[in-house]
């Protein structure tokens, strides 16, 4: 029948596998340098939860999510830096207690666009509202005017290297290339210890289900449904009586929102903001991911920035110059032969077999969304 | 009182780079009416339908709906205000059920937070299952749409403009493409439904057209070659000469 409920018993245990694989089996199996790269990957998962929803499920490929992904960190490393920034630090610069770069690039005060990242509240609250806003005013002039597909998709593009332009052109107030470094304490509390570090995992993986589960409900309200309506037969929703555009706004503000809070949460674990994790290369790999991962699954999009993130370091520590031909080979891979990703694999493949071995009769054919094989 | 006309289209005009697709029209249909457009292939029949929905601009004229001019309005604001529009080829969410087709079509939580927080409450499921039974697919409301006849998809159509309950409904050609015992179950539908409401219906299914017309207009190169009763619209020379020789 209809199923309405907000799991169904399928999703429970999908959603149930990943909590234990990130609050359990990864904290016990890796040293704590591999669990801080588990974690930063795990950022990278907000950002493909927010596609699975924008491009899964509403049709609207971005391919600049880097770029609120960036907005959140830079609004977190802000923070952070002006913390880092006190006039007992800074004692040998010109002007001591403003941001190291800014003394190289002979600022002489603080602009007035960082003076609110002195707070914290102000600064958490930034780290979603920047994206949300920028998202609003890009979907607001494209959605509207109905640019989509993708014309959509390179505008976000365009976007994504305009912000790398600004923030390295910008130097004195960005910090140029090298990005906002040396960030130390979070109110005091040294974010570089290894304690500090799980902690931030766990903190991390809480907030990624928070996440996950706004995503969820998204999914199972109408407004899910819409979208994929929207993503089939656009027309038909516009004379079933909805503004169309208001709702990819929605949503796309909604992917800026996970990506952000993505963001925020690399700059606390890995410790730094640059722009090169801002520009149109990072942006295009948070798309495979998602891809991987199956964009039609908001569970799959976690296994598929996990899976892709750790092949690429593994890969790059071996073989570095051979990684974005790998990279590239496993996109082409995806798409040609799992349109779905690990999520259809699982779904498709593995789980109807998985049951026929246990002697079940194959389950109900919902969705592809569970969680793929390890 | 009740007004005199629901819908006022007046000195209806577009132009596709100079060509007139529609050009000058002018027609009046009052409450409860059925009224049938027919005429040639490429007589701007779509075009009108295109026009009065809002899905193409006009270059000129007015289109009032109970007073209200919907020339200037959002697609979505003219269906909310009771416009109702099917397309030629059934346009239905493949990817959905059969009851989420219809449930998106319920007039209810159209706004970005509405639709986030609608409830499937009695009242819907109640009102989805209804409509279901009237359009014939009350045992497959679970199945996804693709799997859906070509006439069972017309009907899903036409369902989810009755959930909505338009005051005004246009057709676009619903018969067409159908089996004979699909065209006469559709026949069957449609006179029920056109009870109570005003529609405009597209159609060269002439039998079906003297079922249901009210009135007839035909169209020609953009403009009225002919209007009134199907009597009298049969056997005007010019509609003889233009369409019906044929």
């Amino acid at each position: 029948m209809q199923s309405s409920a907000f799991l169904s018993r399928k999703e429970m245990i999908g959603f149930a596998l990943l909590a234990a694989l990130i609050f359990i089996v990864f904290p016990m199996m890796l040293d704590s340098f591999r669990l801080n790269l588990f974690g930063k990957y795990l950022t990278y998962a907000f950002v493909a939860v927010g596609l699975a929803l924008c491009w899964g499920a509403g049709g609207i490929l971005s391919l600049g999510q880097g770029v609120f992904f960036g907005l959140g960190g830079y609004c977190m490393a802000m923070f952070l830096k002006l913390e880092a920034s006190t006039p007992e630090n800074t004692s040998i610069q010109s002007t001591p207690g403003i941001p190291d770069f800014m003394d190289w690039n002979q600022l002489t005060e603080l602009p007035v666009w960082w003076q609110p990242f002195y707070s914290l509240p102000l600064a958490l609250f930034a780290v979603v509202a920047v994206p949300v806003v920028f998202a609003f005013i890009i979907g607001v002039a494209m959605f509207t005017r109905r640019v989509g597909g993708v014309y959509f998709a390179i505008i976000t593009q365009a976007f994504a290297a305009i912000l790398t332009i600004l923030i390295i052109g910008q130097q004195g107030y960005t910090g140029g290339v090298n990005g906002i470094t040396d960030l130390r304490t979070l109110l005091g509390w040294d974010i570089r210890t290894d304690e500090a570090k799980t902690t931030l995992y766990f903190v991390n993986g809480v907030l990624l289900f928070a996440v996950l589960f706004a995503a969820q409900y998204v999914r199972k309200s109408k407004l899910g449904r819409l979208l994929i309506a929207m993503r089939d037969q656009e027309d038909r929703v516009r004379f079933s009586g909805y503004n169309v555009a208001n709702f990819k706004i929605f949503i796309f503000c909604l992917g800026a929102a996970f990506a952000g809070i993505g963001g925020a949460m690399f700059t606390l674990q890995v410790g730094f903001m640059s722009p090169t994790l801002v520009g149109i290369v990072p942006s295009i790999e948070m798309v495979i991911f998602c891809a991987v991962g199956g964009r039609l699954s908001i569970l799959g999009a976690v296994y598929g920035a996990l899976l892709v993130n750790w092949a690429k370091t593994t890969f790059s520590e071996s073989f570095p110059e051979l990684w974005l031909f790998g990279l590239g080979g496993l996109f082409i891979a995806v798409v040609m032969l799992f349109p779905n990703g690990l999520a259809g694999v699982w779904s498709e493949k593995i789980e109807p077999r998985l049951l026929a071995l246990l002697g079940k009769a194959p389950a109900d054919k919902s969705a592809p969304d569970g969680a793929p094989a390890e | 009182m009740q007004e005199r006309f629901i819908l006022k289209v007046e000195d209806l005009t577009v132009s596709f780079d100079g060509f007139k697709a529609v050009d000058a029209l002018s027609f009046y249909v009052e409450p409860n009416e059925c009224r049938v457009i027919i005429g040639p292939n490429g007589a701007g029949k779509t075009t009108v339908l295109d026009l009065i929905c809002g899905r193409t601009k006009a270059t000129a004229g007015s289109v009032k709906f109970h007073d209200q001019e919907l020339l200037t309005m959002r697609e979505d604001q003219i269906v909310n205000a009771g416009v109702g529009r099917k397309f030629q080829t059934p346009s239905v969410y493949e990817d959905l059920t059969v009851f989420e087709n219809l449930e998106l079509s319920y007039p209810k939580g159209h706004s970005v937070f509405g639709a986030l927080v609608f409830k499937r409450d009695t009242d819907v499921r109640a009102r989805i299952k209804e409509i279901a039974e009237t359009i014939f697919l009350a045992d497959q409301l679970d199945e996804k749409a693709a799997f859906l006849s070509h006439g069972q998809k017309q009907w899903l159509e036409i369902g989810m403009l009755l959930i909505q309950d338009p005051e005004l409904l246009m057709l676009d050609e619903p018969v067409a493409g159908m089996s004979v015992a699909e065209r006469k179950k559709t026949a069957e539908l449609l006179n029920r439904i056109i009870q109570d409401r005003s529609v405009i219906v597209i159609e060269h299914d002439m039998g079906f057209v003297a079922d249901i017309a009210t009135r007839v207009t035909v169209l020609h190169q953009g403009k009225t070659l002919s209007e009134g009763s199907m009597e009298r619209v049969q056997n005007d020379p010019k509609v003889v000469e233009v369409y019906l020789g044929h």
